[in-house]
């Protein structure tokens, strides 16, 4: 085992008065897929969007205990927000590409760091095939033919990447914005139940994907699905009631679970 | 560096919203505070029960100007209750049409036009009851012209209904599906579910919306300066002319010499036309948490 | 089936109502075509006014007045009422400012006209010097239309789905950045709905322009904002009430025509706008 990237130490959350979260120590190991999973409320969810600071847009939310993301924390008072959510990306439940073409997107997180195509390049004068764009020697457009490759979706849009996105199906936008997070180069990704509303077909795409990304990419995901965290987790959470209940090997965890509150629920006596 | 000129430029943007948002609370103000600066003299000069209470408004008399505004106020006052009498049911019933008797093809055609009845500029109306309605109504009731309270409560009524109809069927079509369903499955008829079940459930959204209308009455202006008669005299039925206190204002202003005690009073009345307005707002505030529903 | 007939009459009476409302809407066009349909004509909407001999002038000023301050009511409340409803929508939160904000833009729109005239004569009139004149009626009427804008922006921002801002700070952006980037492109739509909307009612506001610059005897155009102005509203009640032509009140009802037309016209874009927006189902 090497130093984690990400340790989470006794993280708590509160929504007002509520407590959604009591105290979770987590470590996150690097270029691993692990999996949170857990009832509706657990706290799984809330934990996730600790990681990249989104738990800052729930009004009235409040974050105490540290994550260390390579010795810095996450939750600090002096953390530059934004430059954290570069370095973690997230996609969410249901797929949500912005109202601009496929180039767009993936593209946007580049453009808000001030990247701009070429000055050779017009996008709104030219329209450009598939062939040109992949042989450009523009820094953005080799970013965007490249994510949109690593997350499987370059053969399918090639030929309409001024298309608006709406034109794709759930799992191609899902696969979309996959492209559009790790077009920004993140270390780590968060993904908050992004198969939920995706057929098996594109699940199984997904799943395809987040495989062959966690050579390049650390992956958290939290999943009501528990034959996919078995599938593609390296490593799973078990959350209920704000607690983290057990952590470790997917392997042990589905098999030989410590706690009883595990066993039932991987066991599927609860949900 | 980038990152920092991002960050400087969110930064900067946010002031810059802050400070345009905080001037519609300066504006509101501003207009207070002018209201009352201009009405001081008056208010200062002459005892406020002469004011309040009196009913004699002759501010260019050479002998003795008086400053009555009862008349006025009386004269808003069985317009705007008028009005209301034949404005509120017209919005509830049409708002009860929109919301739960009209198909989806229906309501997606009848909003908009109702819309554009509170589109039609109220001097438009004036002129119309000028031409058609007062004939009609001097016809009907035996009357030399028809230049009273009636028909300017008439046309002022069309004014308003639209936003109470606005905001009743807003009122109503936001109470839970649930509601509805639980009455039929009762078995309660739609009527009785309208009647007894949502109109209560709706009543605040409901009363707001009478408020709203009321003080859109108040407010007229153009319809009682073109048919409401003119008169300045305490009226007693419904058939007199009758001159409210926004058409003396109209009228007036532009004759009233700057500065003067009769330019003071008129800012007066609009000063009392302001805080009544703001004291419905208020009350309408209280009954119905709406969000910016103007 | 007696137990259902006062179900029915009642829904009846409703069905009436809605059918009064439409009739009365229906009316006012008809009536108003009648009583001014004969005096449009070509030199009608393009010649200059003539006070002695009306039928031989027209009312092209009017029309140039009532333009001019209708986009330039626009053009002074728009942005100023989308700043506001930006604020309102994306950075505040549920505290005393936003609530206190919130007053105040219901309170200014239920001012009666003629106080705001009130109030434009004492402050832009005289206080800062404009005079009687075009930009002393712009600032007014801005006063007026500046929360309707506010309420349409805030609706059309709102519905822009909170998902998009949410993704959009996940990748780093900056909260300006989210908005004119995502939030505004998306909203933009919703938000000019209202303001010709606005534009429409503040060119048929008469009261306030009363008291602060529009008059009836003007030769020429006018050239600058510091002129008086005639407007269409202002042109139609002084020839209904004051004007001793026979005629007159036949003009009258000819500039309220064509009055109502410029508005159903702008609202007719606006409705068209509203209903593409409705059907783009893109989100």
């Amino acid at each position: 085992m090497h130093t984690p990237l990400l340790e989470a130490h006794d993280v708590k959350v509160w929504y007002g008065a509520f407590q959604a979260l009591k105290g979770v120590t987590l470590p996150i190991q690097a270029h691993e897929i692990t999996a949170f999973i857990g009832a509706s409320g657990s706290g799984k969810s809330t934990f996730l969007r600790c990681f990249n600071r989104m738990v800052d847009r729930v009004p009235r939310a409040k974050a105490e205990g540290s994550i260390l993301l390579n010795g810095e924390d996450v939750l600090g008072g002096e953390t530059d927000v934004i430059a954290l959510r570069r370095r973690v990306g997230m996609l969410f439940q249901n797929p949500v590409p912005f109202p601009k073409s496929i180039y767009e997107n993936v593209a946007y997180g580049l453009r808000i760091q001030g990247m701009r195509n070429d000055r050779g390049i017009k996008l709104w004068r030219q329209r450009r095939s598939a062939d040109d764009v992949e042989a450009s020697e523009d820094a953005l457009d080799q970013i965007v033919v490249k994510s949109l490759r690593d997350a499987a979706l370059w053969d399918e849009v090639k030929h309409r990447l001024d298309a608006s996105a709406y034109g794709l199906s759930g799992g191609q936008q899902q696969r979309l914005c996959i492209a559009r997070a790790i077009a920004v180069k993140p270390e780590v990704l968060l993904l908050d139940e992004p198969c939920s509303e995706l057929d098996p077909i594109s699940t199984h795409h997904i799943e395809e994907t987040l495989i062959n990304l966690k050579s390049t990419y650390t992956i958290v995901i939290v999943t009501h699905n528990l034959p996919q965290a078995r599938r593609i987790a390296d490593a799973t959470a078990f959350f209920h009631a704000g607690e983290l209940v057990e952590h470790g090997s997917t392997k042990h965890l589905f098999e030989s679970p410590q706690q009883k509150l595990t066993q039932d629920y991987v066991s599927g006596n609860f949900g | 560096m980038r990152r920092f000129q991002s960050r400087l430029i969110d930064g900067s943007m946010s002031v810059v919203f802050a400070f345009v948002a905080v001037l519609t609370v300066i504006l509101l103000l501003g207009i207070f505070l002018f209201l009352v600066f201009n009405a001081v003299r008056a208010l200062q000069t002459i005892p406020l029960q002469d004011i309040l209470l009196s009913a004699n408004w002759n501010p260019v008399s050479y002998t003795k100007p008086v400053w009555g505004i009862l008349a006025l106020a009386l004269g808003t006052l069985i317009i705007v209750l008028l009005s209301l009498l034949v404005a509120f049911p017209l919005g509830l019933l049409t708002a009860i049409y929109l919301s739960e008797i009209a198909s989806v093809r229906s309501r997606e055609i009848l909003k908009p036009l109702i819309e554009m009845i509170a589109g039609v500029p109220s001097v438009v109306l004036g002129l119309l009851g000028l031409l058609f309605l007062a004939p009609i109504l001097a016809n009907i009731f035996q009357l030399s012209n028809g230049l009273n309270a009636l028909t300017a409560s008439m046309l002022v009524a069309i004014v308003t209904m639209p936003s109470i109809a606005s905001l009743c069927e807003d009122s109503l079509s936001e109470l839970p599906r649930g509601l509805r369903d639980a009455s039929f499955a009762l078995g309660a008829g739609r009527a009785s579910t309208i009647i007894h079940v949502l109109l209560p459930a709706a009543k605040s959204g409901i009363a707001g919306a009478a408020m709203l209308g009321l003080g859109r009455a108040i407010g007229e202006t153009m319809i009682v300066l073109m048919v409401a008669g003119n008169s300045l005299s305490v009226p007693r039925s419904l058939f007199d002319a009758v001159r409210p206190m926004t058409a003396t204002i109209a009228i007036e202003i532009k004759e009233a010499v700057t500065g003067s005690m009769h330019w003071s009073a008129l800012f007066v009345i609009g000063l009392i036309l302001f805080l009544l307005t703001l004291g419905l707002n208020i009350i309408v505030d209280i009954l119905v948490r709406r969000r910016i529903h103007t | 089936m007696k137990r259902h007939t006062p179900d029915r009459l009642f829904l009846n009476l409703c069905r009436l109502a809605a059918f009064l409302c439409v009739s009365i809407l229906l009316a006012v066009l008809i009536l108003l075509i009648i009583a001014g349909g004969s005096v449009i004509t070509w030199s009608f909407l393009t010649q200059t006014w003539q006070h002695q001999a009306i039928e031989s002038g027209g009312i092209a000023q009017a029309i140039v007045g009532s333009a001019i301050v209708g986009i330039g009511v626009v053009l002074l409340s728009f942005p100023l009422g989308l700043g506001t409803a930006i604020y309102l929508t994306e950075y505040s939160r549920e505290n005393i400012p936003k609530r206190l904000i919130e007053l105040a833009i219901r309170n200014l729109a239920g001012v009666p006209s003629v106080v705001i005239g009130l109030f434009g004569l004492a402050f832009f009139v005289h206080g800062l010097k404009f005079g009687s004149s075009l930009l002393a009626a712009i600032a007014t009427l801005s006063i007026m239309t500046l929360p309707w804008i506010i309420a349409a922006s805030v609706e059309a921002l709102q519905s822009v789905p909170r998902k998009f801002r949410d993704s959009s700070f996940a990748l780093g952006a900056t909260r300006w950045q989210t908005i004119h980037r995502i939030v505004l492109p998306a909203g933009l739509q919703g938000c000019l709905t209202g303001a010709i909307i606005s534009m429409a009612r503040a060119m048929g506001e008469t009261a306030p322009i009363i008291m602060v610059g529009a008059t009836f005897y003007l030769t020429g155009f006018p050239h600058s904002l510091s002129d008086r102005f005639l407007a269409l509203p202002y042109h139609t009640f002084i020839l209904a009430t004051q004007h001793a032509h026979p005629q007159a009140q036949s003009y009258a009802a000819g500039s309220a025509l064509v009055l109502m037309m410029l508005t159903f016209l702008l609202s007719s874009v606006a409705i068209g706008i509203r209903y593409r927006i409705r059907t783009r189902k893109v989100w």
